[in-house]
């Protein structure tokens, strides 16, 4: 069904169940408790943060996770993705189909260009070519020299770029929305439901950015199992083969490096459609970095370590940087004070601004004992609960050959 | 006209003259085998054949088209694939798949973007490439892990990802270099296989004496980037010009 086999199908189908539910499943606590508070993960700002990086991610691993590039300048993509679709609010109205499209193409056309020089050359030098390009690109917008070169504003400098009163917006209608919205379905409507102590909040946007990913997700299913998908991972495999096979492996590389440059401008527009805002920062060299230890902890090139990886990350960043002692304090007021006092001591610096430190211990035990990332260790737990039955020791060959080690 | 045609090519490194004023004319449906002491600059005359190298003069041409300037991968369009000395496979694909690219690439050309068909719909090129691996027996290994192969095995891998192709001159550098007693005799019955099963003609570059008399229709003696002498077996055996070049390097 759908061209997928029985394995990925039913790797999809769980993936689209999930992505409905998340704003259930991610909120296990009561509102008001103290756990809800805390944990509760499943608010629409997250909840778009989840699917719009797990796209991006999904995008990169089908450069990184096949062809073994690391391009280290991804969340370039994202940034002009971003700017081009705020400039359609800007000029023609709140509506999304037009900023989503421009934000695609302007990637692409982008990523293009920076393909044809960087994939040049290959391993560290093309990872810090790609580094260059983004950085520049990032200084360009920081400083708007685009904006000055043509005398106007491009970027937005400092401030960033977003949409007032007083831009042509050419094609807004008299009733139109004044957020982003899909033919006047709003971006951040949401309907919230409460049953009993709990609450689900169902918004549009969220929805809206699910169903990219989960389009997405299929596409990349289809791409890793196309003969482009084994022509790319034969590139990673042995250059040298494809050359005396027949094989041009530039086209391939710089399609495959476009197809992912392309799904990182459409998160960078969606994440404009999302908050019709944005600046340079979204371009710097961290956001990059941060796509690289997403995809690895995840587990590169592995078809659900993108989302996986994603997920951890942002779930880290938006709740684990929220705690603080007072919280912990609040957890272990039923110890005695010294050893309520001891845990929080020991646990501060893991929390609030800590949650780097924790990431970084995550992703250092994930290297050394799960190079396949968090997905092998899933498929490892859950061998260990099925153990014996001949689909999971295929699984785990499949896990295997798909794996990756980052030695280029 | 030979199919391939060599005509007064010089390569230089350096101060080297690697190849100097290189002649030679591979027929259709021979195997020519090329031999010479080490450093003599077999692997350079192949390497300028294949794309790798380019001459600093001369031609190189391959039915009647020039070879040189194009790329590897242009050179192999046009019915040229190689061995190399140490197997180059896909080692982290498996066995299957690596047979089903070079199907593809014979198919399809150098770049086609078919990124949404699914390869196990490609009913055609998977027998195709069953069939291969079944001519080298290597059809139960079909999903190992490439890497995982036993060198002869790799080798045999090799070769069939170029056999797939159909290519019209096969090129070898050294295929048992390294090889034990009883990988090389099963080199050497794979090899006449092919050469009686398919047309196909054949350029080999070998040290083993044994490997090249079993084979080759026609031998050229290189020594010093030049070539001695072009011969049959049966009168190269005795040729002094030969025995010179390998004093003390071989049996001949
Ligand atoms: N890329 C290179 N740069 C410089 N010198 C080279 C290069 N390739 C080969 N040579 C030199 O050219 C000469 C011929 O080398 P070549 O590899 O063609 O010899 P060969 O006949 O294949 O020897 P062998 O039997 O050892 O494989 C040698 O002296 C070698 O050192
Ligand atoms: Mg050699």
């Amino acid at each position: 069904m759908l061209g997928l086999n029985s394995k990925d199908l039913r790797l999809f189908l769980i993936v689209v169940v999930l992505t409905i539910a998340a704003p259930i499943l991610l909120n296990p606590f009561p509102v008001e408790s103290s756990l809800g508070q805390s944990f509760n993960a499943g608010y629409p700002a997250l909840l778009q943060r989840f699917v719009i990086f797990g796209l991006l991610v999904i995008g990169f691993n089908i450069l990184f996770g096949l062809t073994g590039y690391l391009s280290f300048g991804h969340a370039a993509f994202l940034g002009v993705g971003s700017f081009a679709a705020v400039w359609m609010f800007k000029l023609l109205s709140y509506n999304i189909v037009p900023a989503i499209i421009l934000s695609v193409v302007v990637a692409g056309l982008f990523s293009v260009v920076i393909g044809f020089v960087a994939l040049r050359r290959s391993g560290i030098y093309f990872s810090i070519l790609t580094l260059a390009f983004a950085q520049m690109m990032y200084s360009i917008a920081y400083s708007d020299l685009a904006g000055k070169f043509f005398g106007t504003v491009v970027t937005n400098g400092e401030t960033g770029l977003q949409v007032y009163n007083d831009d042509p917006q050419i094609l807004l209608g008299a009733g139109d929305p004044k957020v982003p919205h899909l033919f006047g379905l709003e971006m951040n409507a949401q309907s919230v439901v409460n049953i009993g102590g709990w609450q689900f909040t169902f918004q549009n946007g969220y929805y809206l950015s699910a169903l990219f990913m989960i389009l997405g997700f299929y596409l990349s299913i289809r791409i890793f199992r196309s003969p482009m998908g084994m022509m790319l991972r034969a590139i990673k495999s042995n250059q040298t083969r494809m050359n005396y096979t027949g094989l041009n492996t530039k086209p391939y590389m710089l399609a495959a490096f476009v197809i992912s440059g392309m799904y990182a401008g459409l998160a960078g527009g969606l994440l404009a459609a999302m908050d019709p805002l944005t600046g340079a920062e979204r371009m710097f060299w961290t956001a990059s970095g941060e796509i690289v230890v997403m995809s690895i902890l995840g587990g590169v090139g592995t078809l659900i370590g993108p989302i996986v990886g994603a997920g951890v990350i942002k779930y880290l960043e938006n709740i684990v940087s929220k705690i603080n002692d007072g919280i912990l304090h609040g957890w272990f007021s039923v110890f005695p004070d010294w050893l309520d006092n001891f845990l929080v001591t020991i646990i501060h610096p893991f929390i609030g601004k800590g949650w780097h430190l924790t990431l970084g211990l995550l992703f250092m035990a994930v290297v050394i004992f799960l190079p396949g990332g968090l997905v092998e260790g899933g498929q490892r737990l859950g061998k260990l609960f099925r153990r014996g039955k001949t689909t999971e020791a295929e699984e785990a060959a499949d896990a295997t050959r798909q794996r990756n080690t980052p030695a280029e | 006209m030979g199919i391939l045609e060599v005509k007064g090519v010089n390569k230089r490194f350096g101060g080297l003259q690697a190849l100097g004023n290189v002649n030679l004319s591979v027929q259709e449906n021979t195997c020519h085998a090329i031999i010479g002491p080490n450093g003599a600059g077999k692997s350079t005359l192949l390497n300028c054949l294949v794309g790798k190298l380019i001459p600093d003069s001369g031609s190189v041409m391959f039915d009647g088209q020039s070879v040189l300037g194009r790329k590897p991968f242009e050179i192999n369009q046009m019915g040229i694939s190689r061995v190399f000395q140490t197997p180059e496979i896909f080692g982290d694909l498996t066995v299957i798949e690596n047979v089903i690219i070079p199907c593809f690439a014979k198919r399809d050309g150098a770049f086609r973007m078919h990124a949404f068909e699914n390869v196990s719909q490609e009913k055609a090129i998977i027998e195709q490439a069953e069939a291969i691996l079944a001519d080298v027996n290597m059809l139960e290994k079909r999903n190992m892990h490439a890497a995982s192969l036993s060198r002869g095995d790799k080798r045999r891998l090799e070769m069939a990802m170029c056999l797939v192709q159909e290519p019209r001159l096969l090129l070898l550098d050294e295929p048992t270099a390294g090889m034990a007693r009883a990988d090389t005799n099963n080199t050497i019955d794979l090899l006449k296989e092919i050469k009686e099963k398919r047309d196909i003609t054949m350029a080999i570059i070998e040290h083993d004496m044994h490997v090249v008399f079993s084979l080759a229709d026609r031998i050229t003696v290189l020594a010093q980037g030049t070539p001695l002498v072009e011969e049959t077996p049966e009168n190269i055996k005795g040729h002094p010009k030969v025995r010179e070049a390998y004093l003390g390097e071989a049996q001949v």
